[in-house]
């Protein structure tokens, strides 16, 4: 599988290097910087010179390149990749070039114990914490645990969580967190829609706790009505196209009857995502006029409406605009929130902090262009938005329950809190 | 005076003993913070590159240590230099003995982890106790580091591996209680039995099936890669079978990790060749379309992945995502490589119902910056209509209004594609062609040239001023690319038989100059052909050169039955990447089978074919690299002037091929021409293959 294994800083440096195998020299590494890091036009992440086969990432101003010399499953070896970014942030709350090098050892102790002969092992942080220790990690951990314990748990059927959590008071928090994404077309037209969406749970909860979660899922509550025989129709409930577990819900339930069940790790975690593409709820309707007059002046009138309730707000609301390359000067206008242009995006950037729901608000503003000896075609990158709203779900997905099973039966206090931010929100003009 | 002296030589020596000898002094010192210091410091060099071997006896020093973190380092040290000192790396054998019997079971699967990877004859000896009784380790993390340690032991000496009877320990490992532990053993049998020759060393039979659909459910996301892996390579019995387990693979399609999720369609995929029941069959597709369109929503590089084994899903099952084609739109700020991938699957799933849309859609991507994804979006459009009868005529409209936005690249990419809707459509679209020929001055690529005097050629008769288009052609004919040249001939000659009374002059004066100043024999001879065939039988003439053309349809995007079936049985893999057999991109082919040096040939003349300059700086690069690699390798090609040889000789084997008509060797393979760019890379690849066989 991985032969070898490297990071390297933006100017081509090796910052860590790896080798799992005996194939390949470290000097591989120098080709890498010469065929992609120094090459302008880089079209593939996936680069094959002889038989030797490049896979590389991109993070912050890291590139994280992962060596084969097989048929490797190519999958395989990018979410690996991606894995140890996230180990990375775990451990030091930023991977980027300086956390790397004021880390390196325990980086290389992190290599050994993920990989080995090129394999992937455990990789969930939680585990690895156990027993790959800095002093940072080592001080929240005030107990040691016995190493023998460690690896029985760590190579177990529940290797996320260990047996002897206490807490004085039960908790668990769960986040739904939903991505809006949106692709308007020129004429106003929906050209797709869809929400992709993450349930984030923080669990505090003593011993080994059985989990039950409900949502309003479209499928799980036709099979419950008909099963009952009733005929009651429920009009709030999701249709969910595709959902993804976290490791430690029983995969085989949910397909056989759609109850999601798990064992939750200590502490934060991402239960599950889905996507729903079926009657999404829009927070934000878009309706851009802008008309180039001539070669010399572009106008524009942005009318951005809020599509939600009115007790609800939207926070830290961005709207970009994209204007011709040949920009000269920038008069704009707006009764809210703050708009100015900013010439190295090439975009007039208007920031509004709060967005009542059902209020409207309008950009009005003209553009005046230098004349270019080469007349080419602006090609009108679309406007895209940002936003936060509270307590709202473009998907309309509910948790209607969080049943907690546990031996010593104890009480547990849970809390629910909704988020829609923005995707990709691209309009068109 | 005695200063002097002093501090003479020490200016001298700074650069020879430099910082090794500091860290030495380092190394060796009392302090143990010192030391450990020290060892990080020679880690680090090493990381950077710099040579820090000659410290070996001085770091294996401080390897019996109490603190395991230091421990590591040394350990790291010695994986790397072992192989340059192997007399001394005997020294450390005694602490990793010592080591695999230690209470705290970390440290027993740190010593034997290690020492599988110091490859060193003479450690070997040394590991076979230590790995027998790792093997039987009470410890479940000890075990699991043992089964891949058997996979290192047999990477260096196979029959040691097999003698010893840790491939059959490896064997008994697959019914571990473990999960982690029959998943390791899975993959280091899977890779032992790939390594040898009788292949038999991994085959799963009913109860070791059982265990693996048990281990399954409960290991790690990596270890369900690796039994998913080998369930894929089972050939159940009978369909009933097969149903049995795909029933116990389809949750993994809930799997958070997208690989998991491409490991289980692959088996999925495999095993429907099994199935019979009809009912299963279409339950199958439907539960296979969620899970292939979350997978456009993870990064990039797995998106890539996946979107071209989607597109390997599609050609085999073209009904999968019938109604999805809105999920491969591109979004503005995806990677070009993703929106080319995205592009031909839309190809694929556009029919009559989604053409609007997907139109629409195209003529926005034709407006983009990125010149290379704005030619293919035009050329998707070409692709739509030769595909979808109905839709031809809106995507004629759509090619107009695109060469009306009069940018240069989109003009002649928008011309190559109406020739070939002229080709499946003839006697449709004429109307159109004033509007063609007024751009006939701003287009200067051959292929785009070559279109539009194909079509003035093809429709002569209707072009009133065809006789004046073609003549302008006439002064500069010697300076055209030759693809120009040849079809300006064609259509001259066509041109003369559809007018025979005006044009006269024009033949005559063309075919002069081809036959007699043109370089080209090619050309020459086309144009002699010509000339005799006109003077000797006007009919006949017209017979030939007049006579319809076979139908065309959207070529070049799809694969040949076996190969497809090939690349299905490696989906997810680099092969599923590249659409080619593992085969034609592993350095086996050095030494490998015929059918790999043909296939290598072949891919060289297209390269060549395409950009020959570029093709020989890469040649030149892949020869550098390999060199680089093979220590091992002949002497011979470990000459500098090798790399420039080479390439002389595989412009050679062009000629040759060229002389023997290459294109027979074309007709027996069953690669498909290069339809990406990414491709090219490996293309050149096999180049160095080839070039490593002279």
């Amino acid at each position: 599988m991985i032969s070898a294994f490297f990071i390297y800083n933006q100017k081509g440096e090796v910052l860590i290097s790896r080798l799992y195998r005996q194939d390949l020299k470290r000097s591989v590494a120098d080709i890498f910087r010469i065929q992609v890091i120094s090459n302008t036009d880089v079209r593939s992440p996936i680069i094959t010179l002889g038989s030797t086969s490049f896979f590389h990432v991109r993070h912050d101003n890291l590139y994280i390149v992962a060596v084969t010399k097989c048929n490797a499953n190519a999958a395989l070896v990018f979410e690996f990749c991606y894995r140890l970014v996230n180990i990375g942030k775990a451990y030091f709350g930023k991977f980027d070039e300086e956390a790397v090098k004021n880390n390196f050892v325990l980086i290389y102790e992190l290599l050994d114990e993920v990989l080995d002969f090129g394999y992937p092992q455990n990789s969930e942080t939680e585990t690895l914490k156990m027993y790959i220790t800095t002093e940072s990690v080592k001080s929240q951990r005030a107990v040691k645990e016995d190493s023998s314990k460690i690896t029985i748990q760590a190579t177990g059927a529940t290797s996320w969580r260990r047996s002897d959590i206490k807490y004085r008071k039960n908790e668990a928090f769960i986040d739904v967190i939903e991505s809006v994404n949106l692709l308007m077309s020129t004429k106003g037209t929906t050209l797709r829609a869809d929400v992709s969406g993450q349930i984030m749970m923080r669990a505090y909860l003593s011993g080994t706790p059985e989990c039950k979660f409900g949502l309003n899922d479209k499928l799980l509550l036709e099979k419950d009505t008909s099963h009952r025989g009733l005929s009651q129709k429920r009009t709030n409930a999701v249709e969910i196209d595709d959902c993804q577990f976290h490791q430690c819900v029983k995969l085989g339930k949910f397909d056989s009857d759609r109850t999601i069940s798990f064992v939750p790790p200590d502490g934060e975690f991402e239960l599950m995502r889905y996507r729903t593409t079926e009657n999404v709820n829009l927070p934000f309707r878009v309706h851009p006029v802008v008309n180039e007059i001539g070669k010399s002046r572009v106008e524009y009138r942005v009318t951005v409406k809020a599509n939600f309730s009115p007790k609800l707000i939207a926070n830290n609301v961005v709207i970009r605009i994209p204007t011709p390359l040949n920009t000269a000067n920038i008069n704009i206008h707006v009764d809210a929130g703050k708009a100015r242009y900013v010439p190295a995006e090439n975009s007039i950037v208007w920031k509004l902090s709060r967005f009542q729901g059902q209020s409207e608000e309008t950009l009005s503003g003209e553009a005046e262009l230098s004349s270019m000896t080469v007349k080419k075609a602006w090609s009108r990158p679309p406007i895209s938005m940002d936003f936060q709203v509270l307590m709202f779900t473009s998907s309309g997905l509910m948790v209607r329950f969080l049943k907690v099973f546990e031996k010593s039966n104890y009480t547990s206090v849970k809390w629910v809190r909704y988020m829609t931010k923005a995707g990709s929100y691209q309009i068109r003009f | 005076m005695n200063d002097f002296r002093v501090t003479k030589p020490k200016f001298f020596a700074t650069t020879k003993k430099g910082e090794n000898y500091e860290l030495r002094a380092d190394l060796n010192s009392e302090y143990r913070d010192r030391r450990k210091d020290a060892i990080k410091k020679v880690i680090a060099n090493m990381t950077v590159g710099k040579d820090v071997s000659g410290l070996f006896p001085d770091v294996l020093k401080n390897m019996q240590t109490e603190d395991l973190e230091q421990k590591k380092l040394v350990y790291l040290y010695l994986m790397n230099y072992a192989k340059t000192q192997p007399e001394l790396v005997i020294l450390a054998v005694n602490t990793f003995v010592k080591d695999t019997d230690d209470i705290n079971p970390l440290i027993r699967a740190l010593a034997i982890r290690t020492m599988g990877c110091i490859r060193v004859e003479k450690i070997i000896d040394y590991l076979c106790e230590p790995l027998r009784k790792c093997l039987k380790d009470d410890n479940p993390y000890v075990r699991k580091t043992a089964a891949i340690c058997v996979a290192k032991l047999y990477d260096l000496n196979p029959e040691l591996a097999t003698e010893n009877g840790f491939v059959a320990v490896l064997q008994e490992m697959v019914s571990d209680s473990n999960p982690m532990v029959v998943a390791n053993a899975v993959t280091a049998l899977a890779e032992i039995n790939e390594a040898s020759i009788t292949k038999d060393i991994f085959v799963i039979n009913t109860s070791t099936l059982t265990k693996l659909l048990v281990a399954l459910n409960e290991c790690t996301e990596w270890g369900r890669i690796a039994i998913l892996t080998a369930l894929a390579d089972y050939r159940p019995s009978d369909s009933k079978e097969a149903e049995h387990i795909v029933e116990r693979v389809i949750p993994q399609f809930q799997h958070v990790n997208g690989s998991v999720v491409l490991s289980a369609i692959k088996v999925v995929m495999i095993y429907m060749r099994t199935i019979k029941t009809d009912e299963m069959l279409s339950q199958l597709v439907r539960k296979m379309a969620p899970p292939l369109v979350t997978l456009l929503a993870s990064a990039p590089e797995v998106q890539y992945v996946a979107l071209r084994n989607i597109n390997l899903i599609l050609q085999k099952r073209s009904d999968i995502l019938q109604n999805e084609i809105r999920v491969f739109f591109c979004k503005y700020n995806d990677p070009p490589y993703v929106k080319l991938e995205k592009l031909e699957i839309m190809i694929k799933l556009a029919n009559d119902r989604n053409v609007d849309q997907l139109l629409s859609e195209l003529k926005e991507y034709a407006s983009e910056v990125d010149v290379d994804f704005v030619r293919k979006s035009v050329r998707a459009i070409g692709q739509c209509a030769v595909k979808i009868d109905e839709a031809a005529e809106r995507c004629i409209n759509v090619l107009l209004d695109l060469i009306n936005t009069k940018v240069n690249y989109v003009v002649q990419e928008a011309i190559i594609v109406i020739k070939d809707i002229f080709r499946k459509y003839p006697n449709n679209y004429e109307g159109i062609i004033p509007t063609l020929c007024q751009n006939l001055e701003v287009l200067d690529e051959p292929e785009a040239k070559a279109s539009l005097i194909w079509i003035i050629g093809e429709y002569a008769e209707r072009i009133e001023n065809a006789d004046e288009l073609l003549a302008t052609f006439l002064d500069t004919f010697r300076d055209e690319n030759s693809q120009v040249q040849l079809q300006l001939v064609t259509a001259t000659v066509k041109l003369f038989l559809k007018k025979p009374q005006t044009t006269q002059n024009i033949v005559w004066r063309l075919l002069q100059i081809a036959t007699s100043e043109c370089d080209n024999p090619d050309i020459r001879d086309r144009a002699y052909v010509y000339w005799r065939l006109l003077s000797t039988d006007p009919q006949a003439a017209k017979a030939v050169v007049l006579s319809g053309r076979p139908v065309i349809s959207v070529q070049g995007n799809t694969l040949s039955g076996p190969l497809l079936e090939e690349l299905i049985n490696n989906i997810s893999t680099l092969a599923s990447v590249y659409h080619k057999p593992p085969e034609t991109f592993l350095g086996r082919g050095r030494f490998g089978a015929d059918a790999v040096q043909r296939r290598a040939i072949e891919e060289q003349e297209e390269a060549s074919r395409e950009s020959p300059i570029q093709a020989q700086v890469k040649t030149n690069i892949e020869n550098l690299l390999d060199l680089d690699f093979n220590d091992n390798s002949t002497p011979t090609s470990n000459t500098p002037p090798s790399s420039s040889k080479s390439t002389d000789a595989t412009a050679n084997v062009d000629d040759l091929l060229d002389l023997f008509g290459g294109s027979n060797i074309n007709n027996d393979l069953s690669t498909p021409p290069q339809s990406s760019s990414s491709n090219n890379h490996q293309n050149n690849g096999l180049t160095n293959d080839l070039v490593s066989l002279f």
